[in-house]
């Protein structure tokens, strides 16, 4: 249709709107909470064409029905802010994009310069959808090619001379019949899961957690475009730790002291029991304030990384999140621990301002 | 796509039943699209053959989504255009397919005869088609972006158009006070003097000196007063394509845009009664005329729908409807005049009816001359907006809420028909052309009690920047302070400015 080349014009600015306000998208989490199964809408506000206008909350307008001065109006009720009430121009309100998770994750790659992940592993193979390929001479007469089928009566009439044009009368026979036949197409497929730990003792803040929510959003937004399948487990420990659904992971708040171990145990135990098949990319993200229980613990937590955790993984990714009460050391002992280690990418996060930096630290080394 | 027969076999007979009932039009071409066509036909503002702009995409998108989710469905659209064009929705029921047709019928005759139409092009659907050869051919040339920004900035500035311009004839008027402008080096008859209470005290307080010196003040005066354009021009398109700095292709490019932006302005300026005299059209032939037994009850539950008022917003095809209805009742029964105005006896006024049948003939009248203002403005009363239940409401800042905040008729109607006015956009023109002798523009925004948004005017201060290319300027009022907003191509600045010399006050209209 015509109206696809504006359409794909208006795709065209809306994404580069999105792009060049993507660290604002980022750091203020304004697109959390918005996300579909396959599409995250996006408020774009300056889309619009501007022009001189009034204000609508300035002028108020004229309805109808009942109700005494003072009345108040269902907000959904009142005519868009600023549309005149003559010209309801559907466009003046605001604009919320859909646009699709791959799209959103290519705008992140583009505007972090992140590398596209090679997928590690066998391969485990998956059946595609079935395509119609051919035409065959069997089938069920419900995939009946009823063209060919006329063709090939036709063909085969003219040839043995019954064919009459001034009687143009074609019957096909039994051979005649042609049938659309399909094939099924095997294509490979990779998964990934990704584990998120986090701290949630006492000293983990709510803008702490708003913080891991939002990078969280954005590393499973990059990886899920980059694998076929994507699964996410949660685990929240203090002094012990559980594995929980998502808003459990982000809504809990607990009291108590921290022992990280317990979480590495955890974690270690899921990769074992789920994962251990070697066809799964595999991605433990933990997020702590570096505060530990003990020194004791901290060394058993050493163990059990280099045990449990890193030989299966991809990548353990390490953020640190500052909070007015935490000493920050965690992050200090596993550099220490694993100097050498490749797999292991430590992040500071003392603000949202770095989260960007952040998710280029995690997701740059296209692992 | 040619109209499948059962439906070409309908429109026969709709046409038959319009036109039996003194409906006057142009022939209808209608067509039969699928949703997807129609949706895109409607992003396109009806016209399909329309340039390419990502805006329509936009639009296309919006709609299209709504429709998805069963949010809103366009059952019909009429193109103001000779033949008329209009599109049917493939799949309706026959029912709505036929009150399309009645409604259609009804538009066709407001496009042919209302005053305020008289001047748009009949045959716009080639003309649109021409626009698009020519801004395609433009883009082919300069390139896509250059040519889409300009058509952006432009668009920016649409609504800045003088809407009475088909009407009268401004430029004359111009000519002659071109030549008052010039004689205005003359020195005023009346210096003004410090006030004397002693005759004999006069050249003492207003001497020579004083009297020269204030003389040649005024003059200079006068002489910085002249400006360019003489009077404050509304057609702020047309102005900036006579006197920016544009290219060839760009005048052209301005031309067209405003060529549509003249040629949609009717219709919002006649919402209310466009949409009003369809709807009393389509349920005047449907229930009279066309509907069978089996059919009331879906006409009667679409209808309905098509009524539906919510307390926040206006319907205009109910409003238009109802007052159509209430005037047609009035000149029925001779309720108008001088005698009936005048009767303070309400029991009287309550069973008027001297039988006078002149309903139909007045509705007639009244979709010939009126435009939404002067409708509104003229048949509204008091015993209408009580029927109606019309208030108004603004929104309470300390609640933050929206809340109704008047009902008495008087100010019910000012509010409504200042919503109306100038089809709801503040009214903007170009006072000077030379402001501060430096090549600047400077618009002014005749204030009516609502100020300017003033992050879209910066917005919009931007794309006449570009145009201009010199610092441009407004005048308007904010928070009460006669305010003068700036853009000079780097930086907003918006300053108070003294109240006086308002420079749309010497052009009353």
């Amino acid at each position: 249709m015509k109206i696809d080349a504006d359409h794909a014009r208006f795709r065209h600015i809306v994404r580069g709107k999105i792009k060049e306000n993507l660290k604002r998208f980022i750091t203020k989490g304004e697109i959390l909470g918005k996300k579909g199964k396959d599409v995250v809408s996006i408020p774009l506000p300056q889309i619009q064409i501007p022009r001189f206008r009034y204000g609508h909350k300035q002028t108020g307008g004229v309805g109808q029905g009942d109700g005494e001065v003072g009345t108040v109006l269902a907000p959904d009720s009142v005519e868009g802010e600023g549309a005149g009430q003559a010209g309801s121009d559907p466009a003046e309100h605001v604009l919320e994009v859909e646009i699709t998770i791959e799209e959103l994750a290519e705008i992140l790659g583009e505007e972090l310069e992140l590398p596209r992940i090679e997928p590690r592993g066998k391969h485990r193979l998956e059946a595609e959808k079935s395509r119609y390929t051919g035409v065959h001479r069997v089938g069920p007469e419900s995939l009946r090619h009823f063209k060919r089928t006329y063709k090939a009566a036709l063909k085969r009439q003219i040839a043995a001379g019954a064919y009459n044009p001034d009687r143009p009368v074609v019957i096909p026979i039994r051979e005649d019949r042609r049938y659309r036949s399909w094939r099924v197409a095997w294509i490979p497929e990779s998964n990934a899961v990704i584990i998120y730990i986090m701290d949630v003792s006492g000293s983990m803040g709510e803008e702490q957690k708003e913080i891991v929510r939002i990078e969280s959003f954005w590393i499973d937004t990059w990886l899920q475009s980059q694998y076929d399948g994507l699964e996410v487990r949660y685990i929240t420990h203090d002094a012990s730790a559980r594995e929980v659904d998502r808003h459990t992971f982000f809504h809990t708040r607990e009291s108590g002291g921290t022992m990280i171990s317990s979480a590495y145990k955890l974690c270690a135990e899921i990769i074992k029991a789920d994962y251990s098949t070697g066809e799964w990319n595999i991605y433990p993200f933990h997020f702590s304030d570096g505060d530990n229980w003990s020194t004791d613990d901290t060394k058993a937590c050493m163990d059990l990384l280099k045990a449990g955790v890193l030989p299966h993984s991809n990548q353990f990714g390490y953020g640190q999140v500052e909070s007015p009460y935490g000493s920050g050391q965690f992050i200090k002992d596993l550099g220490e621990a694993f100097p050498e280690e490749e797999k292991i990418v430590l992040s500071e996060i003392p603000d949202r301002e770095a989260i960007i930096k952040s998710i280029r630290e995690f997701l740059g080394k296209g692992r | 796509m040619t109209l499948p027969r059962y439906l070409a076999e309908l429109q026969q007979e709709i046409e038959e039943h319009a036109r039996s009932l003194d409906l006057d039009f142009f022939d209808v071409v209608f067509e039969s699209l699928s949703y997807e066509a129609v949706n895109m036909i409607a992003a396109y503002g009806g016209f399909p053959t329309r340039y390419p702009h990502w805006r329509f995409g936009m639009e296309y998108e919006h709609l299209k989504k709504s429709h998805t989710y069963g949010l809103s469905k366009i059952y019909e659209m009429v193109i103001n255009n000779d033949p008329c064009y209009a599109y049917l929705l493939e799949g309706n029921s026959l029912v709505d397919q036929k009150t399309v047709m009645a409604h259609v019928y009804a538009h066709d005759d407001f496009f042919k005869n209302n005053v305020w139409f008289r001047d748009t092009n009949r045959k716009m659907m080639n003309k649109m088609a021409n626009h698009g050869t020519r801004i395609r051919r433009y883009m082919s040339k300069q390139g896509v972006d250059p040519v889409e920004s300009f058509i952006d900035n432009c668009l920016s500035l649409e609504n800045l158009i003088d809407i009475h311009a088909p009407m009268i004839q401004r430029r004359v008027r111009e000519k002659r006070s071109q030549d008052q402008c010039r004689n205005t080096t003359k020195p005023p008859a009346e210096i003004p003097k410090l006030p004397v209470k002693r005759k004999y005290l006069d050249p003492y307080i207003n001497p020579a000196e004083y009297i020269e010196a204030q003389q040649k003040k005024l003059v200079a005066e006068r002489k910085q007063a002249r400006r360019f354009p003489p009077h404050p021009e509304r057609d702020v398109l047309l102005f900036l394509m006579e006197h920016a700095p544009l290219s060839r292709w760009q005048r052209d490019v301005m031309g067209i845009i405003r060529e549509e932006a003249y040629y949609f302005a009717p219709q919002g300026q006649t919402k209310i009664m466009n949409e009003g005299w369809a709807t009393y059209w389509h349920a005047t032939i449907m229930t009279q005329r066309v509907l069978n037994d089996a059919e009331v009850i879906d006409f009667a539950d679409h209808h309905s729908g098509i009524m539906g008022t919510r307390p926040g917003a206006l319907n205009p095809y109910k409003i238009g409807l109802e007052l159509y209805r209430y005037i047609e009742n009035k000149w029925n029964r001779g309720r108008f005049g001088k005698e009936y105005e005048e009767c303070t006896d309400l029991d009287k006024k309550h069973t008027w009816d001297k039988h006078l049948g002149m309903g139909r003939e007045k509705i007639f009248e009244v979709r010939k001359l009126h435009n939404d203002v002067t409708f509104i403005d003229e048949y509204l009363d008091e015993e209408f907006c009580y029927e109606q239940k019309l208030f108004g409401y603004g929104f309470n800042e300390r609640t933050g809420n929206w809340e109704i905040d008047e009902r008495e008729f008087f100010k019910v109607k000012q509010k409504l028909l200042f919503s109306l006015t100038n089809f709801g956009q503040p009214l903007v023109a170009v006072v000077d052309s030379n402001h501060l002798n430096r090549g600047e523009l400077l618009l002014t925004h005749r204030h009516d009690g609502t100020d300017l948004q003033l992050a879209w005017a910066q917005a919009t201060l931007e794309s006449l920047f570009r145009i201009w290319t010199r610092p441009v300027n407004v005048r308007t009022v904010l928070d009460d302070k006669h305010t003068l907003i700036r853009y000079d191509g780097k930086e907003h600045t918006s300053e108070t400015v003294s109240a006086t010399d308002d420079p749309y006050e010497d052009d009353s209209d």
